[in-house]
C-alpha cells in the first residue's frame, strides 16, 4: 500500500495532529515504507495461527466489584482549562 | 388491536416495501462500581462526584477490570440462549468528542464476549424467534449538557465508564410492532437475571437502530441508515417509521440510499443525517495494550448458570399449565418479576383463572392510575386473595367487589372486615330474596300484567327494582331465577 499527501491529510484529522503541508511529503515517503515493511511480513502464511493479542502468558487482573473510588471532584477538574464548579465546560458542541 | 397475520409493509408509488430492521442495544450493567474504575455507578449523583483519575483518563492510570460486570455479561448472555466465548478481546475504538476524556471508548470489536444466541417474541400472528449476533462490554461516556449555557457546553463525567452491553440483532426484525416487543423482551430477561435495571427515562437502555427497505420478494437487502441513540421504544417506532417511508420515496423516485448515520428529532419526528460523524466510521480499533486478553473458564460459566433464575419463557410455560392460564394472560403476569411473585401468592390461595382478571383489570387498572409499581400495591398479595375468593364463594357480587376493592385501596384493611362492617354480603338466601321480589311484583302489579301480556323487556326493570330494594346485595343470578319462576306462575 501506498500512502499519499491525501491519506495523511486523513489520517493527522482523524487523529486531530496538525501536520504542516510541506512535511507531508516526507511523511508519507516514510509511512509508505513502513507499509512495504508490514506487507511484506503478510506473505508469511499465518492461517493455523490464532491472531496474539499479547505477549504475556498471565491472566487479566480482576478487582471486586466495591466503591474504592471518586468523589474527588476538585483534583478531577483542576487541570480543566476550562470550568465552573461542577462541571467541565467547553465549546458549544450540538448536532 | 390483534391481528393473525403479518401485514407491516410500505406502498410506495409503484412498488411494495418491506422494511429491515436490526438493533444495536446498548444496556447499562447492574453493579456498584464501574467497568475499569471504583467509581460509584448511581443514576442521579452530583455532577462529576463519581469520577476517577481513570474515568477522567488522568496520564499513567490503568484500568482493571471489575469481575462482577464478567458475570454480569455471562448471565445475560446465558439469558439470550448465546454462546459465551472463553476468550475475548477488549479493543479501543478511537473518536474524539467532549465527553470521551480518553479519545478512545474500551470495547470489544473481533473477539466479543458473548456469540450468537436468540430470543422468542410473542406476537399475535404467532411466535416469531429473532437471532442476536453478538453481546460485548464496552465503556459508556460522559454526558453533555448542552442547554445550561447559551455559548458552552458542560460535561459530567459520572457516566463515564460505567459498563454498557451493546446486545446486537441480527436483521431480523420486520415492524415498529416486533421492535417493541423485542425490545420489552430484552428488558424482561435482563430484569429477570438482575443485569440491567432497564430503565429508560435514566438512559440504561438506548438503542441505535438499522433501517433499510426491499421490495417485497427480493431477497437481497437494501442499503441500510443507522439511526443514533433512541432513548425510548415509542421513538424507536417513530423514527422507523418515518426512516422507512423516506428510503421508500427516494427508491420510487429511482433515487440512491446513501448508507449514512442519521439522528432522531424527536420534535420535529424526522431523521436527519449527521454531517459531523461522516469520518466517524473510521475507528482504528486495535487491542488495548492496558488490558489482557480475557480469559473465562468453563466453570464459571457452569457456576453462573446454576445460579439463573427462571427465565420468563419457562415461567410463561408453567402458568399455563399449572394455572390454565391462556398465552396473552401468562406473557403479561411474567412480563415482571415481581408481577408474577405477587400473582403465584394470589393463586395460591384463591380461584388461579379469576385472580388473574382481576389482577389484570382492577388491579392494575388502580396500579397505573397511582402510578405504582406492584410491589408498592396498597393491596397486599393476601388481601387480594381473599376479595378473589370472596368473589368466587358467592359472598359478594362483581359489582359490589368493586366496591370492597375501592375500599382496600383506601384503608388496606382485609376485604372481611370491609364487607362485614359495611354489611356488603350478597343477599342469597332464596328465601329473604323471594320475600323482597313478592313484596316488589305486588307493588307493581300494572307492569306484571304488561310483562305476561308479552313486553318482556320489563324483566329488566323488576331486577333492577330488585337491586335498588337491597342495597346492590341481591344474588344476581339467583335474582334471575326467582324472578323467572315467579313471573311464570
Amino acid at each position: 500500500m501506498s500512502i499519499d499527501k491525501d491519506k495523511i491529510k486523513h489520517i493527522s484529522k482523524l487523529a486531530r495532529i496538525s501536520i504542516d503541508s510541506n512535511k507531508s511529503d516526507s511523511l508519507a515517503k516514510d509511512l509508505t515504507s513502513i507499509f512495504k515493511f508490514i506487507e511484506q511480513l503478510n506473505e508469511l502464511n499465518t492461517d493455523k495461527v490464532e491472531p496474539l493479542s499479547s505477549i504475556l502468558n498471565t491472566p487479566l487482573r480482576s478487582r471486586e466489584d466495591k466503591i474504592n473510588d471518586g468523589k474527588i471532584r476538585d483534583k478531577v477538574l483542576e487541570n480543566s482549562p476550562k470550568k465552573n464548579e461542577e462541571f467541565f465546560v467547553v465549546p458549544k458542541v450540538i448536532e | 388491536m390483534s391481528k393473525d397475520k403479518f401485514d407491516y409493509f410500505i406502498k410506495g408509488e409503484k412498488n411494495k416495501y418491506e422494511v429491515i430492521i436490526g438493533l444495536e442495544v446498548h444496556a447499562q450493567v447492574s453493579s456498584n462500581s464501574k467497568l475499569f474504575s471504583g467509581s460509584a455507578t448511581k443514576f442521579g449523583a452530583e455532577p462529576n462526584s463519581q469520577v476517577s483519575l481513570i474515568d477522567s483518563a488522568f496520564p499513567g492510570m490503568l484500568p482493571v477490570i471489575n469481575k462482577e460486570c464478567i458475570n454480569q455479561a455471562i448471565r445475560t448472555g446465558l439469558g439470550l440462549n448465546a454462546k459465551i466465548n472463553n476468550n475475548s478481546v477488549f479493543d479501543r475504538k478511537n473518536y474524539f468528542y467532549a465527553d470521551l476524556p480518553q479519545g478512545y471508548q474500551i470495547s470489544q470489536y473481533k473477539n466479543p464476549i458473548v456469540g450468537e444466541g436468540k430470543v422468542l417474541l410473542d406476537m399475535s400472528y404467532g411466535s416469531k424467534e429473532i437471532g442476536i449476533e453478538r453481546l460485548h462490554l464496552e465503556q459508556d461516556a460522559g454526558k453533555s449538557i448542552h442547554d445550561m449555557d447559551p455559548s458552552n457546553t458542560y460535561v459530567d463525567l459520572n457516566r463515564s465508564g460505567i459498563a454498557l452491553m451493546e446486545i446486537v440483532s441480527k436483521p431480523d426484525l420486520r415492524s415498529p410492532e416486533e421492535v417493541n416487543a423485542y425490545i420489552k423482551k430484552l428488558r424482561t430477561i435482563m430484569r429477570y437475571l438482575g443485569t440491567c435495571d432497564g430503565n429508560m427515562q435514566e438512559g440504561s437502555l438506548r438503542a441505535d437502530v438499522n433501517v433499510s427497505v426491499r421490495q417485497v420478494g427480493d431477497k437481497k437487502f437494501g442499503t441500510r441508515c443507522e439511526i443514533k441513540n433512541v432513548n425510548s421504544i415509542k421513538f424507536m417506532q417513530m423514527a422507523i417509521e418515518y426512516e422507512a417511508n423516506r428510503q421508500v420515496k427516494l427508491l420510487d423516485e429511482g433515487k440512491k440510499i446513501e448508507q449514512e448515520t442519521r439522528l432522531f428529532d424527536t420534535k420535529k419526528n424526522e431523521t436527519r443525517s449527521m454531517r459531523s460523524k461522516e469520518d466517524a466510521h473510521d475507528y482504528r480499533y486495535f487491542p488495548d495494550p492496558d488490558l489482557l486478553p480475557l480469559k473465562i473458564e468453563q466453570k464459571l460459566i457452569d457456576d453462573l448458570k446454576k445460579t439463573l433464575p427462571e427465565l420468563p419463557d419457562n415461567k410463561k410455560e408453567r402458568f399455563m399449565k399449572d394455572y390454565g392460564l391462556n398465552s396473552y394472560e401468562a406473557n403479561v403476569l411474567v412480563s415482571e418479576k415481581e408481577i408474577s411473585n405477587y400473582y403465584e401468592e394470589v393463586a395460591k390461595l384463591s380461584d388461579k383463572k379469576l385472580a388473574a382478571t382481576w389482577m389484570m383489570g382492577d388491579l392494575f387498572a388502580m396500579l397505573n392510575d397511582k402510578g405504582l409499581n406492584i410491589s408498592k400495591s396498597p393491596i397486599s398479595a393476601k388481601n387480594f386473595a381473599e376479595l378473589v375468593q370472596s368473589i368466587k364463594s358467592g359472598e359478594i357480587s362483581g359489582r359490589i367487589a368493586k366496591e370492597v376493592f375501592e375500599l382496600m385501596v383506601e384503608s388496606g384493611d382485609n376485604p372481611k372486615k370491609i364487607i362485614e362492617s359495611k354489611g356488603m354480603k350478597q343477599q342469597s338466601d332464596p328465601k329473604e330474596l323471594e320475600k323482597i321480589i313478592n313484596e316488589i311484583l305486588t307493588k307493581n302489579k300494572d307492569k306484571v300484567d304488561q310483562y305476561k301480556s308479552g313486553k318482556e323487556k320489563l324483566f329488566g326493570f323488576f331486577v333492577g327494582q330488585v337491586m335498588k330494594q337491597s342495597g346492590g346485595k341481591a344474588n344476581p343470578q339467583l335474582t334471575n331465577d326467582i324472578l323467572k319462576k315467579l313471573l311464570k306462575g
